[in-house]
């Protein structure tokens, strides 16, 4: 933060947490572990969800039979920043997207790459109209999002 | 027949940076509003406040912190965290429990003391599946952006126009962060934020501290001349994972229905004369324009390019300047609340629109990509 002309206090915080994943998001990051996307299917709506979750949102009832959903899809949208902000765990640029896995019912936000990123308006050329992406996975993986590398396209 | 509410008076604080410190800023606009309505802090019946603790004031349990600058010293009173027009809906149900004659309703906060939004909207993201993948408030608006343009038609140039339309009003807002007489191509031109957003197009980080005093009908009528009642509020919330939701249309149109059925309205393009919307990217105004049925789906861009919402139009929408000019996060709903009712009576200064107003729409939202919706009407 920029100084200003009045009197200030400066204060900065530093809290840490550890966050129980329980067992539901525990499988599924074993899954990532594993190089496998896994989901689960609402007995009621019939939908599969991914990632996997507890219980459907809308029926609001355990969800039940567990998936290994496709690696592949849909980019349904996407966006970019060349700006490192804070949170960002990957290099620059930074693009992130909303992806429909074949098969799924919903979709599945990651991060999209392995194409020519520095340039935006390349990038919006190169995403234009129906765009068919697939997971690309990182050698060394530990049970996180991040497991899976990005997305990249596959035609 | 229901007991019925009015907001007797308001107070609101500039925008901008100020050197004075939050709980000097919390008593300004509290003895401010308590003076215009000709009480004392002891004929306050119940306060309802709203704000936000570590994040976005940097203080924990800051209700304890700032309870005696609220004019609130052994009330009955509460706080919510979140969307701040719902303190609104609760100061609103406590007068109507019978128990209180008047309710102080305030709105705090002080963005230029914190860090970035977008530093603390990251802590929005749960920490399994999203966090990791640097999802904050903007990026979410930006994935939102796109799939409305593809989804609507709706082009970046309607988009930009929002922000020629709002930072235009704001000149005539003392209050306002930021203003000024733009053209959609300075707006298009402005560096890119999270494509396809610009950073025009983004709301800054502003201070907000507003206070309102609400009263039942009897008690209304001895305080002011120009009581602007209740008449409806409306809240909706949609999924937490941006991937479950229909990011092109969401929840707004539930909490404008439960609004508008319990304010009576029919026709709200029509029956509402000028409305406050929260609309942190440019883009937001012309969806929540659908959401609140002031036009068919698909159809905000067209609709603000009919002049209908420019503050000489039929429904003039942020004649503020909305939260493009000035973006106090925690309190920005009810700061919507407080211009309608200035609106409503006819003390908007240079901002007042052209047309008559006699019922107003208040709209706040809350978490990513409108995840939350809450829609207030009042009426003269």
């Amino acid at each position: 933060m920029p100084d200003k002309h009045f009197h200030t206090k400066k204060h900065d915080v530093w809290l840490p947490y550890r966050f129980s994943a329980g067992p539901v998001f525990e499988r599924f990051f074993e899954g990532l572990k594993a190089g496998k996307i896994l989901g689960n299917r609402c007995p009621r709506c019939e939908r599969v969800l991914v990632p996997a979750r507890t219980f459907c949102p809308r029926c609001y009832v355990d969800m039940g039979q567990w998936v290994e959903v496709s690696q592949e899809g849909r980019l349904v949208t996407w966006t970019m920043s060349t700006e490192p902000f804070f949170g960002m765990r990957t290099d620059l640029p930074y693009v992130a997207g909303l992806i429909h896995l074949d098969g799924t019912n919903c979709n599945f936000m990651h991060l999209l790459g392995g194409f020519e990123t520095m340039d935006i308006e390349a990038v919006r050329e190169r995403l234009k109209g129906s765009v068919r992406v697939r997971a690309v996975w990182r050698e060394e993986r530990e049970g996180d999002m991040l497991d899976i590398k990005y997305f990249e396209a596959a035609d | 027949m229901m007991r019925r509410v009015a907001i007797v008076e308001v107070a609101l604080s500039p925008a901008g940076e100020s050197a004075d410190n939050y709980l000097d800023q919390v008593y300004r606009v509290c003895r401010e509003v308590l003076d215009k309505a000709g009480i004392t802090r002891e004929d306050v019946g119940t306060v309802v406040s709203a704000s936000s603790d570590v994040f976005h004031g940097g203080v924990s349990c800051a209700n304890a912190y700032y309870w005696d600058s609220g004019a609130a010293f052994l009330k009955n009173g509460t706080r919510q965290d979140g969307e701040s027009l719902l303190a609104f809906s609760y100061a609103v149900m406590r007068i109507l429990t019978g128990h209180y004659d008047t309710a102080l309703v305030l709105g705090l906060c002080k963005g230029s003391e914190n860090p970035d939004n977008d530093m603390i909207t990251h802590f929005f993201t749960d920490p399994f599946y999203q966090r990791p993948l640097g999802l904050n408030e903007t990026v979410a608006a930006g994935l939102q952006m796109r799939a409305y343009l593809e989804h609507s038609g709706t082009t970046e140039e309607q988009c930009a126009r929002v922000v020629v339309k709002n930072l235009g009003n704001a000149l005539r807002n003392p209050n306002a962060h930021r203003k000024g007489r733009l053209d959609v191509d300075t707006v298009l031109r402005s560096p890119k934020v999270m494509d396809p957003l610009k950073e025009l197009e983004c709301a800054p980080k502003s201070e907000g501290f507003v206070a309102l005093l609400l009263a039942s009908e009897d008690k209304a009528k001895k305080l002011t001349k120009r009581p602007v009642w209740f008449r409806g509020f409306g809240s909706s919330m949609d999924f937490f994972y941006l991937g479950d939701r229909d990011m092109g249309s969401g929840v707004l149109a539930q909490a404008a229905k439960r609004a508008y059925d319990m304010a009576g309205i029919r026709d709200p393009v029509k029956e509402i004369h000028v409305a406050e919307v929260t609309e942190p990217y440019a883009f937001q105004e012309l969806l929540w324009y659908e959401g609140l049925g002031f036009c068919g789906p698909g159809e905000g861009g067209k609709f603000l390019d009919t002049g209908a919402t420019a503050p000489e139009g039929s429904l003039p929408v942020n004649p503020s300047g909305g939260v493009l000019a000035a973006n106090p996060y925690v309190s920005r709903g009810l700061c919507r609340l407080a211009e309608v009712t200035l609106q409503i009576r006819g003390q908007a200064g240079e901002r007042q629109v052209d047309r008559e107003v006699e019922t107003g729409l208040a709209h706040g939202t809350h978490g990513f990509a409108g995840q939350f919706h809450a829609v207030a009407v009042v009426g003269a």
